[in-house]
């Protein structure tokens, strides 16, 4: 789906403005080139979120990304490794960190045992942690990506990779390319909605949800856990309702005024911009609002109405969803288990399982409940894993440093296995000896489950095609049921 | 004739051909017909990358195509290109499938013909030099104002397309003046060049350009563009993304536009500024061009790996801002499509690769607010200023020399010196307040303070003492009668007190009395007493309580300040005036004070702890102690503090400000040898290759000779290379972006890219006119700007000719002009000019106008926004400070990149979100009032005939042009609509009307209803559109 970037620089859609004969001749060997049909409904000048069809049969519609911000560490949560708890203080073997290159970690690093208990589960005979109580209940839903790899070890280039494929801010995000690329159901709320827990924001910020080169339409909208979920979603002080609207049809007529002297499509988008943002100053609040949810419902997320933290943004997920939202990422701070201060894998590490284990398996449960998780890709994980070696800060050994060779995610719905593992990592869980799916792989794969070819989904900026896996990226067969 | 539809859109190519619209006539070009094909079906795999070449087969040079048997000229059967694009056996086809980029029917048919007519090959246009081309003849020479319409003209003629009318000269004031300068136009300016565009439209246009152009704001227009690309922010990036000072490298690049800096100079002191010979600090300044790259200040990096992103991004930058070539495709490998390899891209690498700076701040120069805006400082003013400069660097010179002096001379004090101070309380013999505030003099002497003018000053006359001054203090203290008992008469009890004087006698012209130094019991963190004598009005002393304030401190409470005189004043000696200032904040005067004299001088608060480190002997102090002692004596260093007056004076004299140090280039003394980096990792050296010595790619022109014979070419060699007269790209890329802000698209359409797989430009002729002109005329912006907005293509009206929707649908022809939506600024600025609120101010730092809570709910940085009050709430939106992680929603939401890598172009949406910004945002809420306001006071009256008339100059203020009969009837009932509304609620008009307007005229809910207008003419598309 190469559309030339003048179009949407000039707003003057190709589609619109060719007009019937030459246009829909032009539009039908565009679309049959990149192995779209001619749809009625392509048009994206007027209505830059119009849903559109993808390349092929899709299995899912909408994913829902948990991001757990700082990088969670797969030795202490979803792989038990007895030969490191055997070689704990011991140094490395020289071959696995020759060459190697840390964050943090010093020469003189030694290995770590892990000393949390684990014990399999359900039929995946999925590996657990104590950890990690209520995710006992999805192991048989969800995938289990043990081989994850990623590129880069500091956290915003790495944040960035996970989310645009590239370490430099400014490519769009793999929300963006999805609403870029099929668009949103929802008339009234944003295509691609971003929420956010835990004590601070993702490090790297807006350049995590951005659209890049991409429209700006299909940038992530930040919905805020308190106050107005958008900004500037309530009319000034003293306008009320009625004076929105009266308002909303002034401007209305106005510009129909201008549009008829004018004859610029392009004023029509506005008009319909200003209805969409009228209509969620109303929808937004009520989205936000879960007074309407069921005890049992608040209960299974442990949401609390009225509150901010991951849950009720896990259960914000499931309801934007409902509504139509095509992509909606989760992002939970707070991963970065070091040692120093507020970083143990103690106690800190047991706070942040604690504020996200119950939601996470929630949002499963409650997607399949209500016939939504088929329809959904559900993935879950951080920017890269912990090392195998020990993190000496203030002279205790407790924690982590960034690891980029192997670490795990899961996913769920949308068409993928469930109760799977794949992937093995070695006995040290420091490298990956079978499986391996790195970041490009998970986004092909992602991009396959919603009908595209991740091969196909460019957009030209500055002379070259680019794409969300760059010239990488590999969908994961294994994993598609 | 329609292969401007090729121009249009490759897909178009695809669809004409079997519909057999191409004309067979048409002789083929090839960089116009075929390159673009095999460049995109065939260079991938047989283009000028080597390592990926398959078969041994380039087809994009003549020789090897032919030689291979591939293309057989003037033989279509026997060329094996022809062949194998037709076959249907996936295994021969060509592309293969794998790639995903079948070579289409048209495609295959126009190869056929090319191959028959010759298979002629072309050197790609943008790298063949400028052309000279004299303007065609035409046929309807009256619509001719300048070159650019006969070029424009007599492709239209061609094809027997008529152009558009003149826009109305209420439309082209409007464009003019939004294009040029990027505010609205006065409705008086407007209304004046209707009146001399019916006389004579030439001369018009021409005056009212001319007046823009000469505009200070031209240059914050204009340097707007260039800041895109010079990708300037106010922060570093990255996910810590600290605060950095790069605003004077922005005030320099608004200075230069407005000289008109030729843009050959423009160009060099920005890539090379710094290695002129005796580069001048603006010259420094300007190369702060390449520090705009991101620092990533996150733990644990590897600033080695960030420094190579920041040199990757200054080649890259320096290909796309100057060359309009995407160089950053052969980081990683040999360019697919444009004959640059990776070899030369790492050439280029090497003029970059010798920056001091390492992922850091770096070099930097000393700058002071407006130093670069000075037009001509009086050398005077300027000799003085580096006088007081030179004696305040030698005062720092001799500060440990006078430390010690100062340290012996307490010493020795210390062992004569009896007891302390014993303060008397004095009676005042006169007492005045020259705002008029009642001064009262209480039973203990004291003196209480009434209401007088917000920011008073007390005169008060001690009487003679009997015995000597040694000191004098000045005591706080609390009474019922003032807010929270005071002491202060500020709404918490506060005060600030900016200057404390004394003088000789009671004339009020005596003598001023040195004091050597004043100390408080407390005081609010940084507003220490010590502020009161050091003549500045901008600081003084407070006593609210703040961080490291000690337990148990109150405000509400009685405090004191002491003075100390450098000589005491001899016993019955005359009387002593004391002046005390409040000149900073409004009514933070103090509310209850009295004045005590002492005849020996009171030890210091720390004089204790101070005589105790001073006994330790120098060479057993630790750090510790010698910071202390260093700070005490800091607190006394009266020379010092005198000479920094004089530096202050003497800028304020010239007219500068504050300084600030921002980032510069500067090359390392030791150069770097560059590598290859193999795959584009810079870890991985290509030593085989060797050291590379910098250079520029084959297929431009060379280095100059001089730079050939330099063991090693530096910046300053490119930039100059960069700006030859014979650049064949150079020129062309900058007139082709200045182009396309007037038109909103470039003549090359792929701005950023004038390689083999850029658009073909469609006007190549005008494009080399208009090149060739700009260099022969000396590199002049200014020239070039008047040249495009005289011109009648420019002057065209927007309106949509529905005649041309099938045949240039994207107004390539440009047989009209194009409404263009304003950039995210602009609709800022808009906003800000036609509410009146407007501060024209010109540069310096950036400044924060309000923005809307939450803007750090997802960031890891919280930026310490502080909406500003007062003038700086109103400055252009190119001012407000830009944190990369977090920028200003606005301006985001309006498509203002983020400035983390070149910008040479902006998208342009169109989105809802925009429209909650413009409806809701406080910020814009609060113009709108502004523009309410403003209407209120404009048009005076109520009645029906007011209402309409207050639209009309509305429209003006807005638009530029009077309503028509439907919209003044739309607005004026929607305004009594809304006043019944507000009406009904009072407390909604109170939230809604202006701070202020005129009462005796308007109740509130008319005054809000008028609000409620204003902001409805500010969200339509027009307010936001440049017609």
């Amino acid at each position: 789906m190469n559309i030339d970037p003048i179009h949407h620089r000039t707003r003057r859609h190709f589609f619109e403005k060719c007009g019937i004969g030459l246009g829909s001749i032009a539009l039908s060997d565009l679309l049959a080139r990149d192995g779209y049909a001619a749809s009625a409904d392509a048009d994206r000048a007027s209505d830059p979120l119009a849903p559109r069809r993808s390349h092929h049969g899709a299995k899912a519609k909408n994913v829902i990304f948990m991001f757990m911000a700082g990088g969670p560490s797969h030795l202490e949560l979803f792989e038990d490794k007895p030969r490191l708890r055997e070689f704990h203080k011991q140094p490395p073997p020289e071959s696995l960190v020759e060459g190697k290159r840390f964050a943090f970690l010093g020469k003189d690093a030694k290995l770590l045992g892990s000393t949390r208990q684990f014990d399999t589960y359900g039929e995946s005979r999925m590996q657990l942690s104590e950890l990690f109580p209520h995710h006992r209940k999805i192991v048989d839903e969800v995938c289990w990506l043990r081989g994850m790899k990623t590129d880069v070890f500091n956290h915003g280039p790495a944040k960035l990779f996970m989310n645009t494929g590239f370490q430099v801010p400014g490519r769009p995000s793999l929300g963006s390319w999805v609403t870029y690329g099929i668009g949103s159901e929802s008339r009234d709320l944003p295509g691609f909605v971003v929420l956010q827990s835990g004590p601070r924001g993702p490090r790297a910020g807006n350049a995590l949800w951005s659209a890049g080169f991409l429209p700006s339409s299909y940038q992530g909208v930040p919905f805020r856990g308190s106050g107005d979920p958008i900004l500037n979603l309530t009319s000034p002080e003293g306008i009320g309702r009625k004076g929105q609207r009266d308002f909303v049809d002034l401007v209305g007529t106005l510009n129909r005024e201008r549009l008829g002297v004018t004859g610029d499509p392009e004023i029509a988008t506005r008009i319909n911009a200003y209805e969409m943002a009228y209509r969620m100053q109303s929808s937004a609040p009520e989205l936000m609002d879960l007074g309407d949810e069921s005890q049992a419902t608040l209960d299974l997320y442990g949401a609390t109405p009225g509150g901010s933290s991951y849950a009720n943004n896990c259960l914000l997920a499931r309801r934007l969803v409902e509504r139509g939202v095509r992509f909606v990422q989760l992002y939970h701070t707070d991963w970065d288990h070091h040692g120093g201060p507020g970083q143990t894998l103690g106690k800190d590490l047991e706070k942040v399982c604690r504020e996200v284990d119950q939601a996470s398996a929630a949002l499963v449960l409650d997607l399949k409940q209500r016939g939504l998780l088929e329809d959904t890709i559900v993935v879950w994980g951080g920017e890269f894993g912990r090392t195998p070696m020990g993190e000496t800060r203030n002279e205790k050994v407790g924690g982590r440093d960034h690891h980029i060779d192997a670490f795990t995610m899961w996913a769920a719905g949308g068409g993928l296995k469930a109760g799977v593992t794949h992937g093995r990592t070695d006995d040290f869980g420091y490298e990956v000896v079978e499986g391996a799916v790195h970041v490009h792989d998970l986004h092909a794969t992602i991009l396959h489950q919603l009908g595209f070819d991740h091969e196909k989904l460019i957009f030209r900026f500055q002379g070259r095609d680019f794409r969300l896996t760059d010239v990488h990226g590999r969908v994961v067969s294994e994993v598609l049921a | 004739m329609v292969w401007f539809m090729f121009r249009l859109h490759p897909a178009l190519l695809v669809v004409l051909v079997p519909l057999g619209i191409q004309a067979a006539d048409e002789p083929l070009d090839f960089n116009r017909d075929i390159r673009p094909i095999l460049s995109d079906k065939c260079f991938q795999c047989h283009g000028p990358d080597e390592e990926t070449r398959e078969a041994g087969l380039r087809l994009d040079h003549r020789e090897s195509a032919t030689e291979e048997g591939a293309v057989v000229p003037g033989h279509v059967d026997n060329s094996e290109l022809v062949a194998r694009i037709l076959a249907e056996d996936p295994d021969d086809v060509m592309p293969p499938p794998r790639v995903k980029k079948p070579v289409t029917p048209g495609e295959a048919e126009l190869l056929r013909r090319w191959i028959a007519e010759g298979a002629a090959y072309g050197e790609h246009w943008s790298f063949e030099p400028v052309a000279a081309i004299d303007p065609p003849a035409v046929k309807n020479a009256d619509r001719v104002k300048n070159g650019i319409d006969r070029f424009v003209l007599a492709s239209l003629e061609e094809d027997g397309i008529a152009p558009s009318p003149e826009a109305d000269p209420h439309t082209l004031a409007r464009r003019l003046s939004l294009d040029l300068v990027g505010l609205l136009p006065a409705p008086a300016r407007a209304t004046r060049f209707a009146e001399e565009f019916e006389e004579d439209p030439d001369a018009a246009v021409a005056a009212l350009a001319d007046e823009l152009l000469a505009s200070k704001h031209y240059g914050e227009r204009w340097g707007r563009h260039w800041l895109d690309q010079a990708r300037y922010a106010d922060s570093n990036g990255y996910s810590i993304d600290g605060e950095r000072t790069m605003w004077p490298f922005r005030d320099w690049v608004i200075r230069a536009i407005n000289d008109d800096l030729p843009f050959d100079r423009f160009t060099i002191e920005q890539i090379a500024g710094d290695l002129l010979p005796e580069a001048t600090r603006a010259q420094q300044v300007a190369s702060g061009f390449n520090r705009n790259t991101l620092i990533n200040q996150e733990g644990g990096t590897d600033d080695e790996q960030f420094r190579n992103e920041e040199v990757v991004d200054r080649v890259n930058t320096t290909g796309a801002v100057w060359l309009g070539l995407t160089l950053g495709c052969a980081q990683c490998h040999t360019h697919k499509f444009d004959p640059i390899s990776q070899r030369e891209y790492f050439e280029l690498f090497a003029f970059f690769n010798q920056g001091e700076d390492v992922n850091n701040v770096g070099p930097t120069v000393e700058v002071s607010e407006g130093e670069l805006f000075l037009a001509d400082p009086d050398p005077e003013k300027q000799a003085a200023l580096e006088r007081a400069q030179a004696e305040l660097a030698a005062v720092e010179k001799s500060k440990a020399k006078r430390q010690a002096a100062w340290e012996r001379s307490l010493l020795s004090e210390a062992k004569d010196e009896g007891p302390g101070a014993s303060w008397k309380r004095k009676k005042p013999a006169t007492l005045k307040a020259e705002g008029g505030a009642p001064l009262e003099v209480l039973d203990d002497s004291s003196i209480l303070a009434g209401q007088g003018a917000p920011n008073e000053t007390y005169r008060v006359t001690l009487p003679p003492s009997k015995q000597p001054v040694a000191a004098i203090r000045l005591k706080l203290l609390p009474d019922e009668s003032l807010p929270k008992n005071g002491p202060g008469r500020a709404g918490n009890g506060n005060i600030v007190l900016t200057r404390v004087e004394f003088f000789r006698g009671d004339s009020g012209d005596g003598e001023a009395i040195l004091v050597s130094r004043a100390e408080h019991d407390h005081a609010q963190p940084g507003f220490s007493a010590a502020f009161t004598i050091d003549g500045d009005p901008d600081t003084g002393w407070a006593i609210n309580v703040g961080k490291g304030t000690p337990a148990g401190t109150k405000m509400n409470a009685e405090h004191e300040a002491r003075y100390v005189f450098a000589e005491p004043i001899a016993a019955d000696g005359e009387p002593v005036e004391i002046v005390l200032r409040h000149e900073k904040n409004a009514n933070y005067n103090i509310g209850r004070f009295a004045l005590e004299t002492s005849e020996t001088a009171p030890p210091s608060v720390t004089e204790e702890q101070l005589l105790a480190k001073l006994r330790i002997p120098a060479k057993e102090r630790d750090a510790e102690d010698k910071k202390f002692l260093a700070a005490e004596f800091a607190k006394v260093d009266v020379e010092k503090r005198a000479a920094e007056a004089k530096v202050a004076a003497a800028r304020r004299a010239l007219g500068i400000g504050d300084s600030a140090r921002t980032m510069v280039m500067r090359d390392r003394d030791d150069p770097r040898e560059t590598f290859v980096h193999l795959r584009g990792d810079f870890l991985n050296h290509d030593t085989e290759t060797g050291p590379l010595r910098p250079g520029v790619p084959a297929v431009l022109p060379e280095l100059p000779e001089s730079a050939q014979k330099k063991e090693r070419p530096d910046r300053l060699d490119l930039a100059r290379w960069l700006v030859r007269p014979d650049h064949p790209l150079t020129p062309r890329v900058t007139v082709n972006r200045v182009w396309m802000r007037y038109f909103e698209n470039g003549i090359v359409a792929t701005e950023n890219d004038f390689g083999t797989q850029g658009a073909f430009p469609t006007h190549p002729a005008l494009l080399d006119w208009l090149a060739r002109d700009f260099v022969e005329n000396g590199w002049s912006m200014k020239r070039l700007h008047r040249l495009i907005v005289t011109s009648a293509t420019y002057r065209q009206a927007s309106l949509a000719r529905p005649d041309l929707d099938k045949t240039d649908p994207l107004n390539r022809r440009l047989a009209r002009q194009s409404r263009i939506r304003v950039e995210a600024e602009i609709v800022r600025d808009a906003a800000l000019s036609a509410s009146g609120l407007l501060n024209p101010e010109i540069g310096g730092p950036g400044v924060m106008p309000p923005q809307p809570d939450g803007v750090y709910a997802f960031t890891q940085r919280k930026v310490n926004w502080v909406d500003a009050e007062g003038p700086d709430r109103y400055r252009r939106a190119l001012y407000t400070k830009f944190f990369r992680s977090a920028p200003y929603p606005l301006l985001t939401t309006f498509d203002s990149p983020d400035f983390q890598s070149v910008c040479t172009v902006r998208v342009r949406s169109n989105t809802p979100l925009q429209s909650l910004i413009l409806a809701n945002d406080d910020a814009m809420f609060e113009l709108a009032q502004g523009l309410g306001a403003r209407l209120m006071r404009d048009v005076e009256g109520t009645d029906s005939a007011a209402n309409r008339e207050r639209i009309r100059r509305a429209f003006a203020l807005c638009f530029s042009r009077p309503p028509t009969e439907e919209e003044v009837e739309a607005v004026a009932a929607f305004q009594e609509r809304r006043a019944a509304g507000f009406r009904a609620d009072s407390e909604g008009a109170g939230k809604v009307a202006p701070e202020t307007w005129p009462e005796k005229t308007f109740d509130p809910a008319t005054a809000a209803s008028w609000t409620a207008v204003a902001r409805a003419l500010m969200n339509t598309d027009e307010f936001i559109t440049r017609e």
